[in-house]
């Protein structure tokens, strides 16, 4: 009995220890930065766009955005308990002041001095594993590398903003196509603000021979971010891209609002992965990242394919749903995701899967991990329209709990519109379970690598989804996290 | 324009009537109730907790409410023929929302006491005040309910009393002009006790509209077992909205099965809270609807206490242009270990215009738990369909051998076994469009 007290203390322990884990990205890099004045209202969108020497028709939209924004309500519909955002006390511009003089590859040193620290070396050469990166530093891009190289094939991967300028065709045709600005309340802010993000248009029959990545940084305080990608690969293309971002610890919530369209056209493929390590709070919920962004891709084309795979460990508050549109008959959408919450993380995710066309077929696995007094919840959405017959849906969604503290919550919603489409849903809740933690220990295995095991085991089917680099970074983040927490 | 306005109008018209026609505890209710519509939103539909099903529509209708207490007579033995063969039940008749004895139903039938809320209202006051104790006005049609109710049954079975008989009430509509019924149910089973109920519900007209508003309590004592078959059968244009609420107390056992052959339009909720350690709760449902049907179902189980077991399946074949709709939510609340929740749904799409929505969801605040649910929307299995016909076996038949399969282990789920026969009679009736033909008695089941 008395064993069994001390071992139950010693597993107390080590889940404190976890918990009390530094977010070893809080640091906060001294640069200067040009940050507009706090506020939004019609002038600071004009001023942004002014910023940014945008074309007028952008915006236009920009303005036609704002106005609906004002229209609108913040959503309260999540399991978040959020309070309501002073959007006035926000400043939604903020840019590195010694910006290099584009393309000639030079960098402000302490800019790069603070990628590097992020693990992210903007000089090419050092690059061992080839990935292409966009960095992104609050509202602007910084770098982005391996342009011209990958000009050679057609493939375009620049800043947003640069995209304006250099490829305003293409920005017309296809920004705002998947996320509208009447789409939601976020969608809508990030219309009229948003500032930069990543463009990648992959020709016809081009299969983009590296990772593109891009990374976002949020440095200066009291500032939100609003950054928009749009990725579009045509007939036959292929494209690999990863996600990846941090946060300066800070006592304040700070606003991360961005959207990401993906346009898939005929039998082409896009693999969408994500880190998310947005600064998460201290271990009493204080400060961290609302990360509030609409992420969606539109497979328009035939035989087309969207693969959104995530693993969220940061963030105070965590709103995303990215989904697939499956327009092209036989398109396949597919959805994995590791969302891990602790202290008073709360993470509302999950995806939505719109089967239009015939023979459409689309996979959720979906892994929640909560610790601490962290609130988890996935929140889904297939739907099957009536003339997308013989679509197919497998949807799996497990939850673990590692503390009696935590919630784990699922809202799968399925609409079946037709006979010959088959839908499967399953969903399971429960904790680490005992018997394999006492397996291992027979095996001289102690009780915190067995945890570390068994987790990895858990959520092994999504991380074998990331690429290679990403897979070790996120396992690495898993693991700092998860060491010992057992329930 | 808000459909409740024309039923508090009615309400502060006729609220002398009402409240002279009822016993005193009906009417303390009234006045929350009242206050509670007043301030009600309908739910559009299409939000949050009314995926499919507008309540507006269903409660704009002009109904007639029986205010004043007319007697509705009706002959219990010519309107309701189609008993369960070889089980004797404590038969009660509830003629629009009349009550009526049946011929061998015994007040205290091996102890149970069955009565009327009026007759208990002088017998068995101290029963009668867990009326509305459960019942939450927030919940515009339980609030409806409450604020027109003038009558119900009380079931109570005493403190360690097994009753040997099924108790059965069976909801009759049998007007000619549009109406809306307002029936009420409170069971009472104390500790140790245990008791069957069966309630069928019928309408004799398949031309007239009616509308039930339906709100059942049923409080459960320790170490307590109680089963609850709700099986309707009624017609095209009877639309019901019916919530049943349950509370588990230690070691309970609690078994609702709810089953929709035929029907308009039915709102169905579940609202069971678990309050007590090692309590056992079934709750099962079961739906087969064809041409316009429309059957939505909404259940909660709260689990309040650990160590509790909860299994949920519900089951759906729609055919023709037949909508579904299931939303069930397991809440686990904190500080409930060794909870095992386990929520199925199971659906058979069988036109190309039926339409299914579902939503199970899992609220869990507690780790030491096991908790899972599983849904699926589909077709019947090609494969075994094509086994069958290699085996002669032409392909309506097999299909609807493997329809009636499929719903076996809700009927399964059934404790009482002549209804468990009777069950399996009745769906292979409504599979292969007989149901219709049974002219026993007077009911407009499947015609």
């Amino acid at each position: 009995m008395k064993e069994e007290t001390n071992k139950k203390e010693a597993e107390k322990q080590i889940i404190d220890q976890a918990a009390n884990e530094e977010y070893k990205y809080g640091f906060v890099t001294d640069i200067e930065t040009n940050v507009i004045p706090k506020g939004l209202n019609e002038d600071v969108v004009r001023q942004i766009s002014a910023l940014k020497n945008e074309p007028e028709w952008l915006l236009e939209m920009r303005l036609k955005a704002y106005a609906h924004w004002l229209t609108l309500k913040q959503p309260t519909w999540g399991h978040i308990n959020m309070p309501e955002i002073d959007f006035q006390d926000i400043s939604y511009y903020a840019a590195p002041r010694k910006q290099a003089p584009e393309g000639n590859g030079e960098i402000d040193p302490e800019l790069k001095r603070t990628f590097d620290k992020l693990g992210i070396p903007l000089e090419e050469q050092m690059r061992l594993s080839g990935m292409a990166v966009d960095a992104v530093m609050d509202s602007v891009s910084v770098h982005t590398t391996y342009r011209e190289k990958l000009a050679e094939l057609g493939v375009i991967f620049c800043s947003i903003s640069e995209a304006v300028k250099d490829y305003p065709d293409l920005i017309r045709k296809y920004l705002g196509k998947v996320v509208p600005y009447t789409d939601n309340f976020y969608a809508a802010l990030n219309t009229a603000v948003f500032s930069d993000g990543s463009f990648v248009y992959i020709p016809k029959g081009v299969r983009c021979p590296m990772e593109l990545s891009t990374y976002f940084r949020i440095n200066a305080a009291q500032t939100g971010q609003f950054e928009r990608t749009l990725i579009v690969a045509d007939d036959d293309a292929y494209v690999s891209y990863l996600e990846g971002c941090t946060a300066p610890m800070r006592d304040e919530n700070q606003l991360h609002a961005a959207i990401v369209e993906i346009i898939v056209e005929d039998r082409a493929e896009v693999k969408y992965s994500t880190v998310q390590n947005w600064y998460p709070g201290d271990k009493d919920g204080k400060g961290g990242i609302y990360n509030l962004v609409t992420k969606r891709g539109l497979c328009r084309g035939d035989h087309s394919k969207l693969s959104w795979t995530q693993v969220e460990t940061g963030s105070a508050i965590t709103w995303k749903y990215p989904s697939c549109v499956l327009k092209g008959d036989y398109s396949v959408g597919e959805f994995y995701s590791v969302a891990l919450t602790r202290n008073y993380q709360q993470a509302d995710t999950g995806t939505k899967m719109i089967h239009l066309g015939r023979n459409s077929s689309s996979t959720i696995v979906s892994k929640g991990i909560s610790a601490g007094h962290s609130q988890n919840s996935y929140r889904g959405l297939v739907r099957i329209a009536p003339k997308a017959t013989g679509c197919r849906n497998y949807t799996q969604c497990d939850s673990l709990l590692l503390s009696d503290t935590s919630g784990a919550h699922t809202f799968p919603v399925i609409e079946v519109g037709n006979d010959s489409s088959v839908v499967e849903h399953e969903a399971t809740t429960s904790k680490i379970n005992e018997d394999q933690i006492f397996y291992c220990n027979q095996r001289g295995i102690g009780t915190e690598d067995a945890v570390g095991l068994i987790v990895n085991g858990y959520a092994k089917e999504v991380m074998q989804k990331l690429p290679m680099e990403f897979a070790v970074e996120a396992q690495k983040l898993l693991s700092v996290s998860l060491e010992g927490s057992v329930g | 324009m808000n459909a409740l306005k024309q039923y508090i109008d009615l309400f502060e018209d006729n609220r002398a009537a009402i409240d002279a026609g009822s016993p005193a505890v009906l009417n303390a209710h009234r006045d929350a109730a009242l206050n509670a519509l007043r301030q009600a939103q309908l739910p559009r539909k299409g939000s949050e907790d009314y995926e499919a099903t507008s309540l507006e529509d269903v409660l704009a209708p002009d109904y007639g409410v029986n205010v004043r207490r007319i007697a509705f007579s009706g002959d219990t033995t010519e309107s309701f023929r189609c008993d369960v063969p070889n089980m004797s039940t404590c038969l009660y008749t509830c003629f629009n929302d009349t009550i009526v004895a049946g011929p061998n139903a015994v007040r205290n039938a091996g102890g149970v006491i069955v009565e009327t809320f009026k007759e208990a209202a002088v017998n068995h006051p101290e029963v009668l005040a867990h009326y509305g104790s459960m019942a939450q006005l927030d919940d515009p049609t339980v609030a409806l309910n409450t604020m027109l109710a003038q009558d119900g049954l009380l079931v109570w079975v005493p403190r360690g009393v097994i009753a040997e008989r099924p108790i059965q009430l069976v909801n009759i509509f049998n007007s000619t002009q549009p109406l809306m019924a307002v029936r009420r149910v409170l069971v009472v089973v104390d500790d140790g006790a245990q008791a069957r109920m069966l309630v069928c519900d019928h309408s004799q007209s398949k031309e007239v509209s009616y509308l039930a508003s339906q709100v059942v309590e049923i409080v459960v004592g320790r170490d307590a077992t109680f089963d609850y078959y709700d099986l309707e059968e009624s017609s095209p244009r009877t639309h019901r909205l019916s919530t049943i609420y349950a509370r588990q107390a230690q070691g309970s056992n609690l078994l609702i099965d709810g089953i929709t052959l035929t029907n308009g339009l039915t709102r169905n909720n579940y609202r069971i809270s678990v309050d007590g350690e090692h309590a056992l709760t079934t709750l099962l449902g079961m739906t087969i609807a064809g041409d316009q049907q429309h059957v939505d179902t909404h259940s909660l189980i709260s689990h309040n206490a650990g160590h509790c077991k909860s299994n949920e399946m519900f089951k759906y074949v729609l055919g023709d242009q037949a909508v579904g709709a299931f939303a069930g939510k397991i809440l686990i609340k904190e500080n409930c270990p060794r909870v095992e929740a386990y929520q199925g749904n199971r659906n058979l799409c069988a036109s190309s215009q039926a339409r299914m929505h579902t939503k199970p969801q899992l609220e869990i605040y507690t780790d030491d738990v096991k908790a899972s649910h599983g849904t699926t929307i589909g077709q019947l299995d090609q494969d075994a369909l094509y086994y069958m016909r290699t085996r002669g076996i032409g392909e309506a038949e097999a299909r609807r051998m493997l329809m009636q399969a499929f719903m076996s282990d809700v009927i399964d789920g059934v404790r009482l076994e002549m209804l468990r026969d009777r069950l399996y009679h009745l769906v292979e009736k409504r599979f292969n469009g007989t149901l219709a033909a049974c002219s026993t008695c007077a009911s407009a089941c499947g015609r």
